[in-house]
């Protein structure tokens, strides 16, 4: 009997060893050293346009939910976490984050969030703009935002923030049309939006600018891939524009596009990262990234929030001017003489001497403006 | 003591303090409190009115999956194709729920009714592919999975269903809605009322109560019936416990197999249902990976040992556990990951919990033959 024993106790603990190393911890304290650095890639680090720099934080609670990508989505979830770490980094406010593991959940993660205290709360991603609005209606006393969406009549407690896209893509535009020696780039969306469409307009206009300037007959063409998941659609539109004489495809697609990136890499061609720095992802065939840096709007805005500025009721807009899009400094696939141009031109977009557009309209408009 | 350890209920609570106990160990190893932590999480359960509501919520589909599981299981199949079932019910509740405007019961009705078809008839091709040409269901359902998966994406990219600006479908209409008085609770007469009810403000007015609890409750019961009481019932558990027996002896086990999967799979389609009609957002987004409903009910079944009444219960267990980790993230900080290893460890030891009565039917032999030895060592002379 007692053999016996024995015997399960040391399956148990033999069970409970296999379990340890299945249990990979991140702790919230431990991300902000390693990848803060990265998620500011594109500006100077610190975004000091925003009229309000020092504040003290110290008994704010700030939170946000996930979509359903999770917290280490290498995208936006991410740099919107390491923004709030920042911001606590900075000022000393408690931030926490919920995950969301499907659509249903984004709701009951807001009224979580809103027993727990929080007095500003953040939905990223457009996907989360219904649960947002949502919320908002039933808790009328606390603060709402959410990245990613305008909302077409915001509520008093709700704060939509977009980024001006087109200004990042336009010098990635740019870049693409003057590195080109096929005469043709591409362009790969996830699904359709507002929101994927600043890209593509700002990137054609970029496009449009270079072939101006630099006396090119660079042409874009444009496919959307429906899905913002799908890797292997990503690749095979990449390989279809590859083929057909492309030799550089910007996408904006979420994780269709690293079916891009490893087209790119297959036949040898270029591809352009898009929010991150992707350079990681191909070093040799990545030839720039579009930033667009969630960290840097989800700090300001809790800084606005915790000065008590009034921050509800509208959509705010973070370009290059404040740093939050932009594109990486290394440029080893492409010359000096490029890389200098394409800041020159963000130099211009920030003194507002180029409008980069981001609807069709702004965008026919931008080329009849350019002959 | 070999009695009181045969009893699936005893093993089960024994599972899910062992699942906890290891979790506390993994919390003190990790570095965050570990009794605090498990305190949390369940404050973050119960703590509240407005949690209890929620947890009930969370647990429905998750309820509807494991019933489905559970009477496949009883049939003698293994229906690891409740997720693909689930995704389908869901994909045509909000097509169909999207273009209906009729009266309340009707379109309700409707709605449900069109899921559980459609994911009967989903579930009833892996029967018939079993019973007619004996593919395994575990292949047929796993490739089906994936098919319900990528038929959800396309359906949400169409023109005519995919709403502009999201990453989803329309909604279903508010005439499908299967909550509480939704609009009432909205109007100034319902916020009146609710202002001077602090508990059912915080349950009916914060959280989506909906009748989809209720509707599994009596799911449970009628498959209980089904199974125990009736002679589709008995046949059903004839084939599943001896498929030769349950042919020698008349039953049409092809139709038998059939059926069983499809009365699975409409239980999956009835929970994705409810699902679409009874929370927000009240439609399907386009998915990257499955949402694991699915795959929950497998757990539930299993931790309910597929009893249609214990589903309830585990299906409580899981959607808690699911809804408090989020509490348990944000409050103590440690990854919901957590809660996932406390799940898995439960549904761990309970797989291990064969092992135990055979234990206790060893510890009773050890016994016994230590007493005959002792016996025989009283009567010398039978030794030479």
């Amino acid at each position: 009997m007692r053999k016996c024993t024995r015997r399960a106790l040391t399956v148990l603990g033999l069970c409970l060893l296999l379990l340890l190393p299945a249990c990979r911890f991140v702790r919230p304290g431990e991300l902000t050293g390693g990848s803060a650095g990265a998620g500011g890639a594109g500006g100077s680090g610190s975004s000091m346009d925003l009229n309000v720099e020092n504040v003290d934080g110290t008994g704010w609670k700030i939170a946000m939910i996930t979509d359903t990508g999770g917290i280490n989505d290498q995208s936006f979830n991410q740099s919107a976490w390491e923004g709030l770490q920042e911001l606590q980094a900075e000022t000393g406010a408690e931030v926490a984050y919920i995950e969301s593991k499907q659509s249903g959940d984004f709701n009951t993660n807001f009224e979580t969030l809103v027993d727990n205290g929080n007095t500003l709360m953040w939905g990223i991603g457009f996907a989360c703009a219904d649960a947002v609005l949502e919320a908002a209606e039933a808790n009328p006393e606390v603060n709402f935002a959410c990245v990613d969406n305008a909302f077409a009549d915001s509520p008093m407690n709700v704060t939509g923030v977009v980024f001006r896209a087109q200004e990042s893509s336009f010098m990635v535009g740019y870049i693409a049309a003057a590195v080109s020696e096929t005469q043709k780039v591409g362009f790969v969306g996830g699904i359709r939006s507002e929101v994927i469409e600043q890209f593509e307009y700002g990137y054609e206009a970029g496009v449009a600018y270079a072939n101006r300037v630099l006396d090119k007959n660079v042409r874009v063409s444009s496919q959307y891939a429906e899905s913002f998941s799908d890797a292997a659609k990503g690749k095979s539109i990449a390989n279809k524009m590859f083929t057909d004489g492309c030799d550089i495809v910007y996408h904006s697609a979420g994780g269709t596009g690293t079916g891009v990136i490893e087209a790119a890499k297959e036949a040898g061609k270029f591809a352009i990262g898009v929010d991150r720095d992707q350079a990681y992802l191909a070093p040799d065939n990545v030839l720039t990234s579009s930033l667009k840096n969630v960290n840097v709007a989800v700090k300001a805005v809790g800084k606005r929030h915790i000065a008590g500025q009034d921050i509800g009721g509208q959509t705010l807009s973070f370009g290059l001017t404040d740093d939050a899009v932009g594109i990486p400094e290394h440029h080893e696939n492409y010359s000096d003489e490029i890389y200098e141009a394409a800041i020159e031109i963000g130099e211009q977009i920030k003194r507002g001497t180029i409008i980069p557009p981001s609807t069709k309209a702004e965008l026919d408009a931008y080329t009849a403006g350019l002959k | 003591m070999k009695k009181i350890l045969s009893n699936p209920f005893v093993l089960t609570v024994i599972a899910i303090i062992l699942g906890f106990v290891v979790a506390s160990i993994i919390l003190l190893l990790a570095g965050y409190p570990p009794v605090e932590s498990i305190r949390t999480l369940v404050e973050s359960m119960l703590g509240r009115p407005k949690d209890i509501s929620s947890v009930i919520i969370r647990s429905t589909p998750i309820i509807f999956t494991g019933l489905g599981v559970a009477f496949a299981i009883k049939t003698g199949l293994f229906n690891i194709g409740a997720e693909g079932q689930y995704v389908m019910g869901c994909v045509v509740a909000t097509m169909v729920g999207s273009m209906l405007d009729f009266p309340k019961p009707v379109a309700v009705i409707m709605v449900l009714a069109s899921a559980m078809l459609v994911s009967a008839l989903y579930a009833g091709f892996v029967g018939f592919l079993k019973a007619k040409l004996g593919i395994h269901e575990v292949i047929t359902s796993i490739m089906l999975n994936w098919i319900a998966l990528y038929f959800s994406n396309w359906v949400c990219g169409l023109d005519f269903f995919h709403k502009h600006g999201t990453i989803g479908m329309y909604p279903v209409n508010p005439c499908t809605y299967t909550m509480v008085l939704p609009a009432w609770k909205r109007s100034e007469e319902g916020q009146a009322f609710l202002a001077e009810n602090p508990i059912l403000k915080e349950t009916l007015g914060r959280t989506d109560v909906n009748i989809g609890f209720l509707a599994a409750v009596i799911a449970a019961i009628l498959i209980t019936y089904l199974l125990n009481s009736t002679r589709k019932g008995f046949e059903l558990r004839a084939v599943g416990q001896n498929i030769h027996a349950a042919r020698f002896a008349g039953i049409n086990v092809n139709r038998s197999i059939v059926h069983a999967m499809m009365i699975s799979g409409a239980l999956c389609g009835l929970g994705a249902g409810f699902y679409i009609t009874g929370q927000s957002p009240h439609t399907v987004a386009t998915l990257s990976a499955f949402e694991n409903v699915g795959f929950n009910g497998l757990s539930v079944a299993f931790i309910a040992f597929s009893s249609p009444i214990g589903c309830i219960f585990a299906g409580l267990l899981f959607g808690g556990l699911l809804y408090g980790g989020a509490g348990l993230q944000s409050k103590i900080g440690a990854p919901t990951e957590i809660i996932n290893i406390v799940i898995g460890v439960i549904v761990f030891f309970c797989a291990l919990s064969y092992l135990i009565p055979r234990f206790a039917e060893r510890m009773e032999a050890a016994r016994i033959s230590k007493q005959r030895r002792k016996k025989m060592q009283d009567q010398p002379d039978v030794h030479p």
